[in-house]
């Protein structure tokens, strides 16, 4: 979010999912939302219905790739080189929405400079797609009246995932595709509540609302709210606690309702971590990974159980009702509030709608929140005052940047972290499929699912199992420098040559501890989506 | 959008803008109009005739899901030849249909039933030959009673129209006519996706969710609206809870982002909510184990830990990860527990992995 917050102003989706079906060209990148995100699916299947063009950029041949007009199937990690390549094709034929540019935006010229070193013989080669597709989805996305960019973790768990999401941001400046209805670029988010959480200050540079530590008005303001001094200086983000904890620097952690030491990158390194803190305390719905490493384990309250707010990936605020008793009595918005009263912070709520007005008088995008506002259905921020609709698309008039405009981002192609060798030929792409969800916890305690999808299994196009004389439902072994684990493929045309695929939702396949320690320099994402691996047989 | 027209419904005068269909204007208009085979989420079919209207100058009633609104209109809904030809349509469609409403599992959500109470059908009026095929339960989450299908299209075009899956489609011909597999095959991974949208279209108990049989019925049950609690997209879902558990999910044809569809995981996915494997207590560590704690006890140890090592290495050595799966409001007072009570802004969310 980091890529889009500094190109446009905000790191949030710019548009609205029931927008979708209008949509003229669809340009659908790293993403697989028949699998990841089911009901955003159905919009864009509405949309192609519709007659849309569909333009997918992935490795993988999606549900969407199979029925694209043109399938972009871009080496793992190369996402600017084409990127680039496609805004280049723009420029030399005359394309690009030189009025836009010239009134909303900044920095065209040093784009310019940049996306012309990226010719289509470089392309093709730094990418391996074929240059007469590249052509063509710069023809369609530019030439559509209306054009929207849907993109998914397949951008940003690079580690160029930030500058990934800067080159979308380009692209559809380009081509003046933003600020109106069915344009614009929409992020899906992985997790229900992802856009909440970012909006509402656990980051350890800004205060909620994205108001920075280091501002001294904004700080003040929230010092007279809470009646304390809070620290100019930006904190810790997650993996800098954790690399502190393993030098013995760090003493103490809270986890609330995660599970890293099993769906962060490089697994090992992160329990190596946990387990050297002095005190940690987990809050969790079931014993994970991360609980093994605590001193004390705080029972979770599970969505139905308590009252409250999630934010969906178009900015929608939501109510959560309570609609069963916590199972262990206490929700977390309680146990914060007991714990910080104990430590001699008093935090005296009966009610998250009082959080909630809290955080409409902070939070100048929440500030006409309130419960009784939310009843019927949600609020698409920002949304400023009590009498404000909210906000379905952004930017039709100004970027939320100092001055108003967008800023153009030259990028350059770094390519994955980890790159294939002759020790570890392969590339594993991670991700997750329809039934299951992240560590798979909840799915796999849910009736039926776990019956239908029982185990984990690494997807190997038929060439690479041929070679590996691997059928269909073998054993095999998937190791990386970091770690190996065992696992029966799948024996399946959707991943490519040369790439395999796996889920992280099984705790007795742990698939993070093959990914490797990369990551963006900017939001500290790990890389996901490339690391090297080895395969073989498994031989007893 | 163009300026409005005008019609008359019921001798009321009502404006409507172009491209909608007769039922859109009267729903509109909170003028009811029963229907089986209509669905918001659908294309107009007009396959079950129950929503025909009388339309001057037109000799014979249409159906008003299929026919679009005029400008000049004088459209009626109710009339003693409409009520007749409906009942007479509710006692063909119970020719075949078992007379089980007390044991059925959609009694009191049941579209067939509301109607054929209203209308006074009887169920005898047409006796004749009824199907006997057997309940098909071959899949985990949906279970199939075929002698309750309807035949209205909902569930095979929901498959096809919205979700694009080609699960079912409507077989054979004539009186063996019904949605099915290719092949009468089971359900599997292989062709269904196990999203139960055809059961959320299901106007009758011919398509159910298998997990929640037996548990309770719609009248039994109190609908709590919320949003899911799975992946971004913010899908609105009634959770059905009877003696404080969740019993089943249930769509909410009115939510802004999904408008009723939902996928495997947020139909389907609520067991974890009273699994067994929750933890249901504080637990401290003790040894190579754990043992049971009061929450007094735990938070005390929390706190006064957290304080203590606060006071002997200071507010930076001490930080809070909170939780994109929590809510907006736990997610502020972790943000905020960290900045006033350890002082620090070492405080960071899995946003980013």
């Amino acid at each position: 979010m980091a890529g889009l917050a500094t190109s446009l102003g905000a790191g949030a989706a710019t548009n609205s999912l029931n927008q979708m079906p209008d949509i003229d060209t669809l340009f659908l990148f790293g993403s697989n939302p028949t699998e990841a995100h089911p009901i955003v699916s159905l919009y864009l299947k509405e949309a192609l219905t519709n007659g849309a063009k569909l333009i997918v950029g992935d490795p993988r041949k999606t549900w969407m790739a199979k029925r694209a007009d043109v399938w972009l199937s871009l080496n793992p990690g190369s996402n600017i080189a084409l990127l680039n390549g496609i805004i280049n094709v723009i420029i030399e034929n005359g394309w690009e929405k030189s009025e836009f540019i010239a009134q909303r935006t900044e920095a065209f010229e040093e784009l310019k400079a940049k996306v012309s070193e990226y010719d289509l013989d470089r392309v093709e080669k730094l990418t391996g797609v074929a240059r007469q597709d590249i052509i063509e989805a710069a023809r369609l996305y530019s030439h559509a009246e209306k054009a929207m960019i849907v993109y998914g973790l397949g951008v940003t768990e690079h580690q160029t995932g930030t500058e990934n999401a800067m080159a979308i941001a380009n692209l559809a400046l380009v081509c003046g595709q933003i600020g109106r209805p069915s344009t614009g670029i929409m992020a899906l988010r992985g997790q229900n509540n992802v856009q909440g959480a970012s909006d509402l200050g656990p980051l350890p540079a800004t205060l909620p609302g994205y108001q920075s530590v280091t501002n001294p008005v904004l700080r003040e303001k929230f010092e007279k709210a809470w009646g304390v001094k809070i620290k100019d200086k930006p904190g810790l983000k997650s993996v800098e606690m954790l690399d502190e904890c393993r030098k013995g620097k760090f003493k103490g952690i809270f986890i609330l309702g995660e599970d890293p030491a099993h769906t962060d990158a490089d697994a090992k390194h992160v329990q190596e971590a946990l387990a050297a803190v002095e005190f940690l305390v987990v809050q969790d719905l079931f014993h994970t990974e991360t609980t093994r490493f605590a001193d004390v384990i705080l029972p979770g309250a599970s969505f139905a159980e308590k009252d409250g707010t999630f934010t969906n990936g178009e900015r929608r605020i939501q109510r959560v009702r309570q609609a069963v008793t916590p199972v262990a009595g206490l929700a977390e918005w309680q146990v914060i509030s007991r714990i910080s009263t104990l430590m001699g912070y008093p935090m005296p709520y009966t009610h998250p709608s009082e959080i909630m007005n809290e955080i409409a008088s902070l939070v100048p995008i929440y500030g006409g929140i309130s419960y009784d506002r939310l009843e019927e259905k949600g609020i698409q921020w920002p949304c400023p005052t009590k009498d404000h609709p909210g906000t379905t698309t952004l930017y039709t008039d100004l970027f939320s940047r100092p001055g108003g405009r967008a800023i153009f981002m030259a990028l350059d192609h770094q390519g994955s972290g980890e790159i294939p060798d002759d020790q570890f030929p392969y590339v594993l792409i991670t991700g997750r499929i329809r039934e299951h969800y992240n560590n798979g916890s909840m799915t796999r305690r849910s009736k039926g699912i776990a019956e239908i999808v029982s185990q984990e299994m690494v997807e190997i196009h038929p060439q690479d199992a041929e070679a590996l004389q691997i059928i269909n439902g073998d054993w095999m072994k998937v190791a990386s420098r970091r770690g190996e684990v065992k696992v029966r493929a799948k024996v399946s045309d959707r991943s490519r040559v040369g790439s395999v695929f796996m889920t992280f939702h099984h705790q007795k396949v742990l698939t993070n501890i093959l990914t490797s320690g990369h990551r963006d320099p900017i939001t500290g994402t790990p890389e996901y989506k490339a690391c090297a691996v080895r395969l073989e047989a498994w031989r007893e | 959008m163009s300026s409005p027209s005008t019609m008359k419904i019921n001798g009321r005068e009502i404006e409507f803008h172009k491209g909608k269909t007769i039922l859109e204007v009267c729903r509109e208009n909170d003028i009811t109009v029963p229907t089986l085979c209509h669905d918001d989420r659908l294309k107009p079919y007009g396959g079950c005739r129950l929503c025909i209207v009388e339309i001057q100058g037109v000799p014979r009633p249409l159906a008003s899901c299929t026919t679009p609104a005029e400008a000049g209109m004088e459209v009626t809904t109710e009339t003693p030849r409409l009520t007749r030809l409906r009942k007479t349509v509710l006692e063909l469609l119970l020719s075949n249909h078992p007379n089980d409403c007390m044991c059925c599992e959609a009694a009191g959500n049941c579209g067939l039933q509301t109607l054929a109470y209203q209308y006074g059908a009887r169920l005898d009026k047409y006796p004749g030959e009824q199907w006997q095929l057997p309940i098909r339960q071959d899949n985990p989450f949906i279970t199939y009673e075929p002698n309750k299908c309807i035949v209205c299209g909902r569930c095979t075009r929901i498959c096809n129209e919205v979700v694009m899956a080609g699960t079912i489609s409507i077989t054979n011909r004539g009186f063996e006519v019904m949605p099915d597999t290719a092949f009468g095959k089971p359900r599997s991974l292989l062709n269904c996706e196990f999203c139960g949208q055809c059961v959320s279209a299901c106007p009758t108990g011919a398509l159910t969710d298998r997990k929640g049989r037996g548990l309770g019925r719609s009248a039994d049950v109190k609908k709590v609206k919320t949003t899911c609690t799975y992946c971004g997209t913010g899908c609105n879902f009634f959770l059905n809870v009877k003696d404080d558990r969740v019993i089943r999910v249930t769509s909410d044809l009115s939510a802004p982002v999904n408008k009723g569809n939902l996928c495997i995981k947020g139909r389907y996915g609520y067991d974890f909510i009273h699994h067994e494997d929750r933890i249901t207590t504080p637990l401290i560590k003790d040894g190579d184990g754990f043992r049971e704690a009061s929450w007094d006890e735990a938070l005390e140890l929390v706190a006064s830990k957290f304080n203590s090592l606060i006071a002997e290495h200071g507010p930076e050595k001490v930080g809070g990860f909170s939780s994109s799966r929590c809510t907006n409001e736990e997610n502020y007072l972790l943000a905020k527990w960290v900045r006033c009570a350890v002082g620090s802004n070492n405080v960071d969310n899995c946003a980013r992995v």
